[in-house]
């Protein structure tokens, strides 16, 4: 089976964000990046599908040089080989046409599944599977839990609100976006990083591609940090000292204690 | 440029009920509709959907249009795309908005994709402005916000946040029921049997106090910390989803969009930073108190009580205090 895993490198979960001057997005010169979560899932279903059932694990990333180090650690994982679309001005790429640079570097592939994380922890869409399915026109199921190939077909497990699930069959060639904790992430080993040094990654541009950020039908125009929607009275200071202010709340106001 | 509401039903055990994030989704199409001055419809898909028809013909709207196929009596995405796409190009709507349920997450890209559009997702709020319409989102799972706009011709798409829009607000009338039968082919995907999985021996919806636990907590061995805060109050233990998939605390803990929603009269989050499909789950406590040591977690946006400190240092020390005043 030759699985395609979509991955996006995202600001690192504690980041401490700035919205830039221009207003129109985060100050990024100072993070540190990591694979966005559920994209970590996405990879670690499509290794422990290939070590059942034999086959390839080819990553895909699209974003800017910085990105290749997500690349390499998901070969040190085990991906056997990575296609990079080295990208710097990904952010005015909307979903869609960032899902199309995507599809164009598929073209070539000929994969038998497809895996997405169900969203990423930066724009949090939530869109780019889906829209890729469509656009190779697959059949796709979201928020998945469990995988199970069959003969020519699998059957999944997609979560549905308030603890409920659903069973899905479809043909392959499918598309399948992934929900964190549906496997038990693997660490790279030494061995692993090793091999990863050999392992092919294919640059490609969004040039090469033929694919523009042009004609996008919805614009980010300005970000800034939320208001509070309540009047939260916060404490700060030695512990001791929060402590019991809080409690004395709890006590006289909320009456809990 | 009329506005479309499509709303949601689910056969989950039986016969076809309303998904009730679809009555937040129709108050905000009816306040949409008054200040751009536009009409508004509304639509069920399904089959058999005659009665949820006639209930939603009760509200103040130009049309309810009851989709009615065999086809469309279990959700697929293939079946739901095409149907609405046929709606949308049947009536012209020009805004088209959906509850942000897990549901619209599996087709609405598909939809616009198909129309070569983008749906602008999880709506929390909107203004107008010059006759445009301006749509916020959040980024970076709730620490930012973003305003949106549409860009080009229409139809627009857009998912409306459950809680973003109130439901008590709607404006009752009576509307005309018009049947449309979307073609339809058969889908590829074949949806299996619906089922929950734990057994619910804990049901936290009935507690008055919850002391829940998230990622801050950083390993199982030091969940006893918070679980000595929950015995100090006499509050259930419940988590966010990290905890409950990283196997830390069992699923039937775990408040959430997947979770359990709840309410208790006190809701005290250690730990948790304050994600949406968390907040979904617990913003319609009673009073909700947070310690996170990141001033600017969004757990802190709902909270009427917080502190701002290392939880390792800060819940020990609350455990004593609680003990002095309960002696």
């Amino acid at each position: 089976m030759k699985i395609i895993v979509c991955i996006k490198q995202v600001p690192a979960r504690d980041s401490q964000l700035r919205v830039a001057p221009s207003g129109t997005w985060i100050q990024d010169a100072d993070l540190t990046y990591e694979i966005n979560e559920p994209d970590a899932y996405a990879l670690e279903e499509g290794l422990q599908l290939k070590e059942k059932h034999g086959g390839e694990v080819v990553v895909l990333c699209a974003g800017p040089a910085h990105a290749a180090q997500t690349v390499r650690e998901a070969l040190a994982k085990g991906a056997d080989r990575a296609i990079h679309i080295e990208e710097d001005n990904l952010g005015s790429f909307d979903p869609l046409s960032a899902a199309r640079l995507l599809a164009a570097a598929l073209a070539a592939e000929k994969p038998d599944l497809v895996l997405t994380g169900l969203q990423s922890d930066d724009l949090g869409y939530g869109q780019t599977g889906v829209i890729l399915a469509e656009l190779l026109g697959l059949p796709h199921a979201t928020i998945i839990m469990q995988v199970e190939k069959q003969d020519g077909s699998i059957r999944v497990k997609r979560e549905l609100e308030d603890g409920w699930f659903q069973h899905v069959e479809m043909p392959l060639p499918a598309l399948l976006t992934i929900q964190s904790g549906i496997n038990k992430l693997r660490y790279a080993t030494l061995m692993g990083i090793k091999k990863a040094k050999s392992k092919e990654i294919r640059k490609m541009s969004a040039a090469d591609l033929g694919v523009s950020p042009e004609g996008a039908t919805i614009q980010l125009s300005r970000v800034y940090l939320p208001g509070r929607s309540k009047q939260t009275q916060l404490f700060e200071g030695p512990p001791k000292e929060v402590a019991a202010k809080l409690v004395e709340k709890l006590r006289f106001e909320v009456r809990v204690i | 440029m009329s506005i479309l509401v499509v709303m949601e039903q689910l056969a989950v055990a039986g016969a076809p009920a309303w998904n009730r994030m679809s009555w937040e989704t129709l108050a905000a199409g009816q306040q949409l509709a008054r200040e751009l001055q536009q009409p508004v419809s509304a639509a069920v898909l399904g089959s058999g959907i005659g009665d949820l028809a006639a209930e939603l013909a009760s509200q103040k709207l130009e049309h309810v249009y009851a989709v009615e196929h065999e086809l469309l009596k279990d959700y697929t995405p293939d079946t739901y795309t095409a149907a609405v796409r046929q709606l949308v190009e049947h009536t012209q709507a020009g805004i088209v908005i959906f509850p942000h349920t897990y549901q619209v997450r599996d087709f609405l890209p598909k939809l616009a994709t198909a129309l070569g559009r983008v749906a602008v997702s999880d709506v929390i709020a909107h203004r107008v402005e010059d006759g445009k319409l301006v749509l916020v989102r959040q980024l970076f799972q709730g620490k930012l916000n973003v305003d949106v706009r549409f860009a080009g011709n229409p139809p627009y798409f857009a998912s409306l946040q459950a809680g973003a829009y109130r439901a008590d607000q709607l404006e009752g009338g009576s509307a005309t029921v018009e049947s449309f039968v979307p073609q339809l082919t058969a889908p590829r995907t074949k949806p299996l049997d619906m089922f929950r999985e734990a057994q619910r021996a804990v049901d936290l919806t009935a507690a008055e106090i919850i002391v829940s636990v998230g990622r801050g907590i950083k390993e199982a061995d030091n969940i006893p910390i918070v679980q000595k805060l929950a015995d100090a109050l006499g509050a259930e233990l419940a988590a966010s989803r990290p905890i409950c998939d990283a196997g830390w605390l069992p699923m039937e803990r775990q408040v959430g969009s997947s979770g359990q929603t709840v309410a208790p009269k006190m809701y005290l989050a250690v730990g948790i930073s304050g994600a949406i499909q968390h907040l979904v789950g617990m913003k319609g406590s009673k009073t909700i108190v947070a310690i996170n040591k990141d001033s600017n977690a969004p757990i802190f946006e709902v909270a009427d009580y917080g502190i701002v400190g290392d939880l390792f240092q800060v819940v020990p020390a609350l455990v004593e205090e609680i003990r002095k005043v309960k002696q």
